[in-house]
């Protein structure tokens, strides 16, 4: 497993980015109406999709420890939380990139545009509350209360282009495009998915270590009371 | 003879919300400071635009909505303030009083307060924007209702969680205003709309957006309220 992450996964990543983008780059035909242009696609839908996963695996984690608490699924929200803001943050950057050439302007305020903006607000709100919290317990309960509110609106995300016809397109199925798109963009989303587990993986690990030094610091701290220092050595040897 | 049955939810939140207000109507502090601040904004917005009558006409919803939004931050962390103060609010746990009661009342109390705010808000709005209420009185009352819930259930959650964290008066604003979002969208919309008149028969979806919202927080908060206060 170890060995997997360390040199498998970022192989597997590697890999399957370099092959989805070649062919989204190289192989796959340029989109009729906007060009080149499109082919930014391969990059930015994957990261929302990712992101979309990442924030409803922190939905899970933070229901998950309210019934059942554990440092596993806090830190499990933790890290889904953060990385998904960043990958939303990299998506909603490639996605004004897109739209300087196609739309005319970085960004509009579309409600796809606008709900997105929301959501990376309200999950940089939740980062924040992890970071002003000093006791663990409190702050794992408390920013799972924080991550199951703020969840409410990842159904208004992605349902948005359906819900506001507007400017953002609606979500596009494989009968609706051709067959040499499909293919790339299946490719690079795999890959952006591999990147995904191996940030998490990298940063639950980080979480969960900082969150067992929290627990165990008080008992680890160096004491002045001779007695306790004496109990404590005794429980070390 | 004494019942010595425990008393129910609806009755506990009832004693609770009348405590409070005795609270603040013993004092009258927090909703005199609201009304100032709330005033001044309402002022500030016309100095920021300039002195454009028919700008300010036409966004007065807008600024009374932002008003009343920028005035419930300091309202709702104030109302977990004076249950800090000597550990009042573990005395009311103690009492027993169940968590939902608590989260009923206090949601319910910074309603009100905002209500009361709104009341005395517009007729400020109407002086100093030169505003006319067109569709009614009851269409605004009915607004007015509804966002003030809507911003205090969450609210409350959330001032619960910020009144014990670190740089509480950052992290408030900070959870709470993309969440409130949708609330304030409507309502602003469905102000301006009874100010100038509704020729598409909109109100009546604004106001059920408003009513969905308030369905769903005041749900969620109800159930999660409880682990936010435990110890």
């Amino acid at each position: 497993m170890n060995k997997f992450v360390k040199f498998g996964l970022p192989a597997l990543v590697l890999g399957l980015l370099g092959v989805g983008w070649w062919l989204g780059l190289a192989w796959a035909p340029p989109d009729r109406e906007m060009g080149d242009v499109q082919r930014i696609m391969y990059v930015h839908v994957p990261l929302q999709w990712m992101a979309m996963m990442a924030m409803f695996i922190n939905f899970v984690a933070a229901v998950t420890y309210l019934l059942r608490q554990s440092w596993k699924t806090d830190a499990m929200a933790e890290a889904s939380a953060e990385v998904g803001l960043l990958f939303g943050t990299l998506g909603m950057i490639t996605g004004s990139i897109w739209g300087r050439p196609t739309w005319g302007v970085y960004w509009s305020w579309d409600p796809r545009l606008t709900s997105e903006a929301i959501l990376l607000v309200s999950y940089t709100g939740y980062l924040v509350l992890r970071r002003f919290v000093e006791d663990p317990e409190k702050r794992a309960v408390w920013s799972a209360v924080v991550a199951i509110i703020g969840a409410i609106n990842l159904p208004i995300v992605w349902f948005s282009v359906r819900w506001w016809r507007s400017l953002h397109q609606v979500q596009s199925t494989p009968k609706t495009v051709d067959p040499q798109m499909v293919l790339p963009l299946r490719v690079a989303a795999f890959g952006m998915l591999a990147l995904l587990i191996l940030f998490m993986v990298h940063r639950y690990r980080i979480a969960l270590a900082e969150r067992k030094a929290e627990v165990a610091l008080p008992d680890a701290l160096p004491t002045d009371d001779p007695a306790q220092r004496a109990a404590h050595s005794s429980k070390v040897a | 003879m004494r019942s010595t049955r425990p008393p129910g939810l609806f009755q506990t939140t009832l004693v609770l919300l009348r405590k409070d207000l005795l609270i603040e109507w013993r004092t009258r502090a927090r909703l005199n400071a609201l009304v100032f601040f709330a005033m001044a904004t309402l002022l500030l917005f016309s100095f920021a635009l300039g002195p454009d009558t028919k700008l300010l006409e036409r966004n007065a919803g807008g600024y009374l909505w932002l008003a009343i939004l920028f005035a419930s931050v300091l309202s709702l962390g104030e109302s977990f303030r004076v249950e800090s103060e000597n550990a009042c609010l573990d005395g009311v746990r103690l009492a027993p009083a169940d968590a939902r009661a608590i989260f009923l009342s206090k949601a319910l109390g910074n309603a009100l307060l905002l209500l009361a705010l709104g009341v005395l808000l517009v007729p400020v709005m109407v002086a100093l924007y030169g505003v006319r209420i067109v569709t009614g009185l009851g269409d605004l009352a009915g607004i007015l209702v509804l966002g003030s819930l809507a911003l205090s259930a969450p609210g409350t959650v959330y001032a619960a969680i910020s009144s014990n964290a670190r740089a509480r008066d950052v992290l408030l604003p900070l959870l709470l205003f993309p969440l409130v979002i949708p609330a304030l969208l409507s309502a602003a919309k469905g102000t301006t709309l009874v100010l100038q008149g509704d020729p598409m028969q909109q109100l009546g979806s604004w106001q059920g957006l408003l009513l969905g919202f308030n369905l769903i927080y005041w749900g969620v908060g109800f159930v999660l309220f409880p682990r936010v206060i435990e110890d």
